[in-house]
């Protein structure tokens, strides 16, 4: 036997797991397709996911956080994923990119201000990094800070922030030397009602659609100078160090989405009939099938093994490598789960015809998958 | 959740992995040109305990768990694929079904032997006209007294040209199917017994695949293993766990292959820099790699499984699939980064490219694999 290596979930995981399942089906299930019709932000269920400790997961108990494990927290984005992708997502920006790199980079006194609101659900956050002409090449970003007496003065526009308008608080990342490149760019705690910030028109998304996504706009907005997480000039690496920890959370978005496709499909081939038998018994269906299946469990090794092992030399690599696969693979299960439901698929009333225009866009955000490659790839020829 | 390699684990790697380069190696591209069996290869990897890994010690193995047993497959599938299955057979096919099935007196005079690596083993399921569907097995065995009297003929029979002792099944009553399938622990100098001249194939070419045939060879009735008409259920188990050790060679293989891949796109340089620097073969390397580590993780799940659940056919049957096939777009790619070198016997990396193409097929192809695995999802 060996003592060391375990594939096994502890009681304490397995419990959470049921738990946030039994809460999905539950409380997020029920209207998921009209919310996701009439793109409306899951306001309710934020609202319990905070009470649940849910939005505060890897936040320390004494800044009132969960304090659970990386490993807990991807199986609850997977579950929340499995029932409705876009919840899944507002819950893990919060957590990932905005609680996260505060309670990393953070001073004591900003991490006493923020984090306790973020983690019991109060306010949710945001995370500013892209902008319209900068998406994978992030050092690139033209928003600018400047300090004038106590304050940041920002000016510029932030793109595609997913929470823009439910947050409360949005971490930004804006040039404070434009001298020095990547060596200038400064990381900001911008709190919603900080003057001269507002919100822009929310995109028109092909999926995800009850997931809040608009722009930023700065015009002279005003911040306190000591909201500055890490050092000035340290935020592109903070930006980075952040999209590596997310990336856990979108690859167990992809694998909630990746196992939902796949239970719909069989759902689907055992009711079927066609040549008079469920069209599970035809060969086709199955192969597709056990590929999905295949595949889920690869993308769900990956993932849990990454975040298990997060802390660790390969970490960064591992949460690439799953965000890669897990992105990839769900967007295979989600085409083949489509094909298998023929026509109906195509409707509207189907669940997978949604999970297949959510499912799009995990390999697109937070690091596109050829990001992901070149990623790897540096970390391959660095070894 | 702990996925990683204990301290006892890692010296056994890096044991193995010195062994690998030190005495596999060197031979690999020889004996896959000859075809010739590399005997002395398999008695020094059974003096380091590596033909029985998960025998306990008492019947002369290793008394390793299997994710142990993965790391031997994968280091030596790793510089060559045939010394990985010769291995893979004796350890999972040869020695777990009699360590699973076998009497006490069949643990102490086969068991033994064959996991020192005294023995050699081999594993004589497939025929002619049984394949995939091996309970369609047309040998016979019939009982005449004390005995057993086995006729028929089997084929692909890996090890078989060297074997010493022959884990073979036939059928007591051809009319009752895989009902009647019973399996039976043959020595190889039994009077009727016979093999063939090794065959040549596209891979793993040294690992002794020859057919055998079996003319009113006598078998006591002690040497049956397990009961009569158990013998399917035998090989069905037997190769759940075989699986598990094409998988870990498959890894191997891959891994082979990367690394390969990867030293060569630093050193060949290509307008005027290493074509590593290219976007194109950076993006190759990552999704090699990439499902490598997917793939070895399936691997040591299935392994972890074996050792801690009843049931670990499905885990198994997907390591097995997903691995066979990442083995095959990952020389496929490690071959195209090596452009025309790679076509040549110069460079390791088209024998890899040919060992890789087996894992898909025995032990299950990859279409037994998706049956199993698909009639587990679905509940069939």
């Amino acid at each position: 036997m060996s003592a060391e290596l375990d594939f096994g979930l502890s009681e304490e995981q397995r419990l959470l797991r049921d738990e946030i399942r039994r809460f999905a089906e539950e409380r997020i299930r029920p209207g998921v397709a009209e919310r996701d019709r009439e793109r409306r932000f899951p306001s309710r269920i934020v609202v319990e996911m905070g009470e649940m400790g849910l939005l505060g997961m890897l936040v320390a108990d004494q800044y009132g956080g969960a304090g659970f494990d990386p490993l807990s927290y991807v199986i609850a984005v997977e579950e929340l994923a499995r029932v409705c992708p876009s919840t899944a997502v507002t819950m893990s920006v919060s957590n990932s990119v905005c609680c996260w790199p505060i309670a990393h980079f953070g001073s004591e006194d900003l991490k006493q201000r923020v984090l306790p609101e973020l983690a019991s659900g109060r306010m949710i956050g945001g995370f500013g990094l892209t902008e319209s002409g900068s998406g994978s090449d992030a050092g690139s970003l033209t928003t600018r800070a400047e300090l004038d007496g106590d304050n940041w003065v920002l000016n510029g526009e932030k793109a595609w922030i997913t929470n823009a308008g439910e947050a409360g608080v949005y971490v930004v990342m804006a040039k404070t030397d434009p001298e020095a490149g990547k060596r200038g760019i400064t990381a900001l705690v911008v709190p919603a009602d900080a003057p001269g910030l507002s919100v822009g028109t929310p995109e028109a998304k092909m999926g995800l659609k009850a997931s809040r996504t608009a722009p930023l706009l700065f015009e002279n907005c005003r911040v306190r100078a000591d909201n500055v997480l890490g050092e000035v000039g340290a935020g592109f690496k903070i930006a980075l160090r952040t999209l590596d920890h997310s990336r856990l959370g979108i690859a167990a978005q992809a694998v909630g989405i990746h196992q939902r496709a796949l239970e719909l499909a069989v759902e689907y081939a055992r009711a079927r009939v066609q040549f008079g038998v469920p069209i599970a018994s035809h060969q086709a269906i199955q192969f597709k099938i056990a590929t999905m299946a295949t595949e889920l469990e690869a993308a769900r090794a990956l993932t849990r093994v990454a975040a298990a092992g997060e802390h660790r030399s390969r970490g960064a690599l591992l949460a690439s490598e799953a965000k890669l696969f897990a992105s990839e693979s769900a967007n295979r299960a989600c085409y083949e789960s489509l094909q298998i439901h023929g026509g109906n698929g195509f409707s509207d009333e189907y669940e997978i015809s949604r999970l297949y225009r959510d499912v799009r866009v995990t390999t697109i955000y937070e690091g596109t998958s050829e990001m992901q490659r070149w990623v790897i790839a540096r970390h391959l020829t660095r070894a | 959740m702990r996925v990683e390699l204990s301290e006892e684990q890692r010296l056994l790697r890096d044991t193995v992995r010195q062994f690998a380069n030190d005495v596999a190696a060197p031979r690999a591209r020889e004996i896959d040109e000859s075809g010739e069996f590399p005997r002395d290869f398999f008695d020094q990897a059974g003096e380091l305990g590596l033909a029985g890994v998960t025998v306990p010690e008492e019947y002369g193995g290793a008394g390793m768990d299997s994710v142990s047993y993965c790391l031997v497959i994968e280091e030596l599938s790793r510089v060559c694929a045939t010394s990985g299955v010769i291995l893979s057979v004796n350890n999972s096919l040869v020695c777990d079904p009699i360590k699973d099935f076998g009497s006490e007196e069949q643990k102490h005079d086969f068991l033994t032997p064959l996991a020192a690596g005294e023995k050699l083993g081999c594993f004589a399921l497939t025929e002619p006209g049984a394949g995939s569907d091996a309970a369609a097995l047309r040998s016979t065995a019939r009982r005449d007294g004390d005995d057993y009297v086995l006729n028929g003929n089997k084929v692909f029979i890996t090890n078989g040209t060297d074997a010493d002792v022959a884990i073979v099944f036939a059928s007591v009553d051809l009319e009752k199917k895989h009902k009647a399938i019973t399996a039976f622990i043959v020595p190889c100098d039994t009077p009727g017994f016979s093999h063939g001249t090794h065959q040549y194939k596209l891979g793993v070419n040294a690992s002794g695949t020859t057919e055998l045939a079996f003319e009113d060879m006598r078998i006591p009735v002690r040497l049956r293993l397990g009961e009569e008409g158990e013998g399917f259920k035998i090989a069905m188990a037997t190769l759940d766990g075989g699986r598990i050790g094409i998988a870990a060679q498959a890894v191997g293989i891959a891994q082979g292959a990367f690394q390969e891949a990867l030293a060569y796109s630093r050193s060949r340089e290509q307008f005027g820099r290493p074509i590593g620097d290219f976007q194109a073969i950076q993006h190759y390397l990552a999704d090699m790699a990439t499902e490598l580590d997917a793939g070895r993780l399936l691997t040591w799940k299935a392994a972890w499984a074996k050792d801690n659940r009843k049931r670990y056919t499905l885990e198994a049957a997907q390591a097995k699939l997903f691995t066979s096939e990442m083995a095959q777009r990952v020389t496929d790619k490690a071959l195209q980064i090596h452009g025309g070198y790679g076509y040549t016997r110069e460079y390791n990396v088209e024998r890899y490219f040919r060992d890789a193409r087996i894992t898909e097929i025995y032990e299950g192809t990859s279409e037994i694999q998706k049956m199993v695995i698909a009639a587990q999802v679905l509940g069939n």
